[in-house]
């Protein structure tokens, strides 16, 4: 376990940097954590991450990366229903790491 | 993320030089007392844990005397330091299966042998220190239980068991491992690996239906929890929700729209994997066993046939029939075993490989295929440890590793083999294998993947491979994460249904 800091706040992690209180997520946290992971968030990255939390809301998992790039597909254009984009975005893989900077648990399992 | 680089090809392919310690304090995380709460483990590392793990040890070695004969038989001979493709990746002796084996070995007689209890020093026995301690969970969690080493032991020591016995004994003390006792807790709570609940696992399957549709014309279902289905379709909670495991799980649902097969996955047991043997845990392993005869005798199928899945293939092929029912077996008093064994239909194996349902299929000339549609891949074939050497498929010796491989040529024109020292019963592991898939053991597994990437890349330039097909959730996974690595597409893995799928003909012959 582990604590990070953002605005004179602190916020329990895992031992991967993951929120382990859901509701503790808010976009200072996600820029936040964004930038542990290199990456600067865009309105791409926050089309995203905003719909990875709906799924989440409503289905208590993050959605398959299928689910994911069909939905990005749908708003945004086929061109970007891809997992090559969502790599683009988020290069150590859109599920794993777009979860974390939505305050989501990680998938674990065969994947 | 700390950024993991691949190590270089060998040259010459022999015994690497050593590194002792390079694996040192990089094993996994430790579970926190939720995660082995919830599953009936110690929360953490109990106090008496030196006694209680003697004891644990004791109760191991006189219920299983396989590991007794394993701790006495080894003479050291060195057959097996460099077969173990943890040892070639990270060059550290303690990785060479000889020497893993050995710290329990040592501790072993300390106190279970007479020269051992009598001079320790003259025989190498030790103290179970917490030194030991922290060792043992160290490299008993670089092992991924692929017995690659034990089809060169000339005794045969199943070296896989000795780990699963190591992990064992840990968690009985409360010093398991995070990833593995984590999933362990979500199959019982949520009945899968993923955590995946009923609703999303409908909503996923009706988008794949969706997607189907697009691509095909045609209505090919995933229908879930019909009762009175024929076939029960167990699989890893992989296929539902990574890539490119999902394609794999399309090309199952259309070789039974194919075939007029009626079929069913279920909510309660939608998952194949059994992590139970990874911790070598009996009553886990059952447990986890349990729920698809409670799915099975629900929805009254008359056939269970297993997905993609290594490891729950080994589980389902080997035990599953003492453990639950399926297939022959059942104990004269286990009620529930001898209901599912009446239920089901005995003209077919039970259970039966998604592989052998559909080669079946295939020699039937019951379906159609249109191999053009491969031939954009030069295909070769990944053996799965489990599935290699701990299982077998059809009725001739070798069949899993004939049959996934008649399948590939059924269904695409380009298929080419890998040195052959390393397939087949001499495959090597992907090195995510047997509860290390997970990014705290990354390096690990980055380096252990250095074997199979080596002759990879040599089909690569031989024959130009552009598809590693596989039939294991796992490998599937692990090569999506290190190909890149290692400079290869990620796209480059994927599974032997995902060709069929890409093949088949729907329509009407």
């Amino acid at each position: 376990m582990a604590n990070i800091e953002v605005g004179g706040k602190s916020y329990e992690t895992d031992e991967e940097g993951y929120l382990v209180n859901l509701s503790d997520w808010n976009t200072d946290v996600a820029n936040f954590m964004a930038q542990t992971e290199n990456i600067t968030m865009t309105d791409q990255h926050w089309e995203v991450v905003n719909f990875l939390r709906e799924y989440f809301d409503e289905y208590q998992i993050a959605p398959a990366v299928r689910v994911l790039t069909k939905a990005i597909g749908k708003k945004l254009g086929a061109e970007k229903g891809t997992s090559e984009y969502l790599y683009g975005l988020f290069p150590y893989g859109p599920g794993k790491q777009a979860c974390k900077i939505a305050g989501l648990p990680k998938p674990t399992g065969c994947i | 993320m700390a950024d993991i680089t691949a190590p270089a090809y060998r040259t010459i392919p022999i015994i690497p030089a050593l590194i002792p310690g390079a694996m040192e304090g990089k094993g996994p995380f430790v579970a926190s007392e939720k995660i082995n709460e919830a599953i009936g483990f110690p929360g953490q590392l109990v106090e008496d844990w030196h006694d209680k793990a003697i004891a644990k040890m004791g109760e191991l070695l006189s219920k299983y005397r396989s590991l007794k004969v394993f701790m006495d038989a080894c003479v050291h001979c060195g057959a097996c330091s460099d077969k173990c493709h943890y040892f070639i990746g990270t060059q550290d002796p303690k990785n060479m299966p000889v020497a893993r084996q050995d710290l329990m070995r040592s501790v072993y007689r300390r106190y279970f042998t007479l020269p051992g209890k009598l001079f320790p020093k003259l025989v190498g026995a030790r103290d179970l220190t917490r030194e030991v301690l922290d060792e043992w969970f160290n490299y008993y969690h670089q092992c991924s239980e692929c017995r690659r080493c034990s089809v060169f032991c000339p005794y045969g020591i199943d070296t896989a068991e000795v780990t699963m016995a190591a992990r064992e004994i840990l968690d009985s003390i409360g010093y398991g491992q995070k990833y593995s006792n984590e999933i362990i807790g979500k199959v019982h709570k949520i009945g899968n690996n993923l955590g995946l609940p009923g609703p999303a696992l409908i909503d996923t399957l009706e988008g794949l239906e969706e997607d189907v549709k697009d691509a095909t014309g045609i209505d090919v279902r995933f229908p879930i929890d019909v009762k009175g289905a024929e076939v029960l379709l167990i699989t890893p909670s992989a296929d539902f929700f990574a890539e490119p495991h999902i394609d794999s799980l399309i090309g199952y649902a259309k070789v039974f729209h194919a075939s007029g097969t009626s079929w069913t996955l279920s909510s309660l047991a939608s998952e194949a994997g059994n992590f139970g043997m990874f911790i070598g845990n009996y009553e886990q392993l059952r447990k986890i066993a349990l729920r698809i005869r409670e799915a099975a005798l629900e929805l009254g199928v008359k056939r269970i046939v297993v997905g993609e899945c290594g490891h729950a293939w080994r589980v389902a092929y080997s035990f599953w029939n003492t453990l639950s029912g399926v297939g022959g077996g059942a104990g004269e008093v286990d009620k529930f075993a001898q209901m599912l064994q009446k239920q089901l239909d005995h003209r077919y194996k039970q259970p039966t490989h998604i592989c052998e349902f559909t080669w079946d299929l295939i020699e039937r000339n019951a379906l159609t295929f249109d191999k053009s549609k491969n031939d954009k891949h030069i295909i070769t074939f990944h053996d799965s440890c489990n599935v290699a050497r701990g299982s077998r498929m059809g009725d001739l010796p070798g069949g899993q590793f004939e049959i996934p491989r008649n399948i590939i040529k059924a269904v695409a024109n380009n298929f080419v083999e890998m040195a052959p020292n390393t397939t087949r019963e001499q495959t090597f592991c992907c090195g995510g294998g047997g509860g290390v898939l997970t990014d705290d053991l990354l390096e690990l597994r980055v380096k252990g993947a250095l074997p199979r990437m080596e002759v990879l890349q040599q089909a690569v330039d031989e024959h130009g491979v552009n598809f590693m097909a596989t039939i294991c959730a796992i490998c599937k996974a692990q090569f999506t994460k290190v190909l890149p690595i290692y400079g290869f597409d990620r796209k480059l893995v994927g599974g032997v249904h995902q060709l069929v799928s890409n093949a088949i003909q729907l329509g009407p012959k």
